[in-house]
């Protein structure tokens, strides 16, 4: 049976560690998107004042449609990205930076996986293409960073979100949900390729 | 120039054609994506991802807003009359497609490598793509595909045999290639993925053909009774693979399969698969005198 959580960010290990692999949460607060310039810059520049903004946070690999209107940024569009493009990074940023919670699609690999557990944190994942429902649980678009030389989809957006449904699935405890579908379907797919 | 077909027209046209296809799912996807949510068990992650994309695509359309954030290389196929310059369509359909990006319905995805800027406005080199063909019609049709860069990035092509797969050069070594593709794409295609396959021709033209069955109506039957065969058992199969929506488990992995075959080279037996997420966003708009 699935738990249906509310999680308030910044949060705490204690907190996630309590997490499991198919909880479903709804997430409120500060998140920052990021995807691969971002991971890039995080873990090889480790830029000052991301450390107290991303501390206990949650981090979206995201690349949203955001337009200017009045003055400010509307979220038009903002599903998640493929996570394990990120795989090489994810493990020092975890680290470095007191990261909680990751979203992103797809999952991540064995050494993101390991970060979780050590660090305590967890990875969540969005439907792939749902950009519309993401964008209505965006509140308000804060602050973005690297616009100018990393584009729209590359920068790094600081949103405001209230009630953002994602999936636990993989934990802190290192369950993944990703890990145990691959094997079964390695199963499967060696039953139907024999010649 | 041809005379009930202007330039701006066509702008205008185009304009509304992007922002439908970006925003609206075909009736036959949104159709499969509702037959796949009745067949996985109530509460299941698959059920559960199935939900939020049927729910976000009414969204979306209500909305007005683009479906999916990522809307890739806006892919344009056209088919003229005689009359109308094919140079002028193309500048045509580029301002519509940067004005389509300033107001928010296209991502700015145009990154040059040799820089690393992003266009800001999805006008670059092959970017946007156009497929032009004259016809024997007095309308101008145009049909707009956009294609996610996930769902490009587990897109794959093969060269048989192949050792590896124990893949030979035949319908079940291109099966086998399928399956393989399928396999290795997990959810990070956004499964349930649409497969478009290309049986021979060249790197290229294999491809192309590959990426030109996503325009395909899941519910058509292909004319070729080998290659419908193909279709019907490659789905079956796919669908056991467990891999369900977006990687998590499930009944539904693929949602259509659809193949071509191309004369290929003695040399060469190429099978090109274009994996299309479940956000198959593809439209079709006629400009002109329907005859």
């Amino acid at each position: 049976m699935t738990r249906k959580l509310k999680l308030i960010l910044p949060t705490g290990a204690s907190a996630v560690r309590e997490l499991r692999a198919g909880d479903t949460l709804l997430l409120s607060g500060s998140i920052l998107t990021a995807r691969d310039r971002a991971h890039q810059w995080l873990a090889e520049e480790k830029p000052e004042n991301m450390h107290a903004l991303l501390s206990g946070g949650a981090l979206y690999h995201c690349g949203p449609i955001m337009l200017r209107q009045d003055n400010r940024w509307i979220c038009k569009a903002a599903g998640p990205t493929s996570s394990l493009r990120q795989e090489a990074f994810m493990a020092t940023i975890i680290c470095e930076y007191g990261i909680r919670c990751i979203i992103g699609k797809g999952g991540m690999g064995e050494a993101s996986a390991e970060a979780l557990r050590q660090y305590g944190a967890v990875y969540c994942s969005a439907v792939g293409g749902a950009a519309v429902l993401y964008a209505n649980a965006v509140e308000s678009v804060e602050k973005v960073f690297r616009l100018e030389d990393f584009g729209m989809p590359e920068a790094l957006w600081l949103m405001h979100i209230r009630d953002f449904p994602v999936m636990v699935s993989m934990d802190a405890q290192g369950n993944s949900l990703y890990r145990d579908v691959e094997a079964q379907s390695r199963r499967q797919y060696r039953g139907i390729s024999k010649p | 120039m041809n005379q009930t077909i202007s330039i701006a027209d066509i702008e205008k046209a185009a304009l509304e054609l992007i922002i439908r296809c970006s925003c609206e799912l075909p009736p036959d996807v949104l159709g499969a994506l509702q037959n796949a949510g009745a067949r996985e068990i109530p509460d299941s992650p698959a059920a559960m991802q199935l939900e939020a994309i049927l729910h976000n695509a009414g969204l979306a359309m209500r909305q007005q807003q683009p479906l999916c954030q990522d809307t890739g290389v806006p892919h344009f196929y056209i088919e003229h009359p005689q009359q109308l310059s094919v140079l002028e369509i193309q500048h045509a359909l580029e301002k519509s497609v940067a004005k389509a990006t300033k107001r928010g319905f296209l991502r700015p995805n145009a990154v040059d490598p040799l820089t690393e800027k992003n266009s800001g406005d999805n006008l670059g080199r092959a970017f946007p793509q156009f497929n032009f063909e004259e016809h024997d019609h007095p309308f101008l049709r145009i049909r707009c595909l956009l294609k996610g860069g996930g769902s490009e990035n587990v897109s794959a092509q093969y060269s048989l045999p192949d050792a590896d797969l124990h893949a030979g050069r035949d319908f079940s070594g291109v099966a086998a290639c399928v399956s393989d593709t399928v396999f290795r794409a997990q959810g990070k295609g956004c499964a349930p993925g649409i497969i478009g396959i290309g049986i021979g021709g060249d790197r290229v033209s294999g491809m192309k053909a590959a990426k030109e069955q996503l325009f395909r109506n899941l519910e058509d039957t292909n004319p070729d009774s080998q290659l419908m065969a193909l279709e019907e058992e490659l789905y079956k199969k796919l669908n056991q693979l467990g891999i369900g929506p977006m990687g998590l488990g499930g009944k539904t992995t693929v949602l259509g399969v659809k193949a071509v075959a191309l004369h290929r080279l003695p040399a060469c037996y190429f099978v090109s698969i274009a994996y299309m997420c479940w956000a198959c966003r593809r439209a079709e708009i006629r400009i002109g005198n329907p005859e």
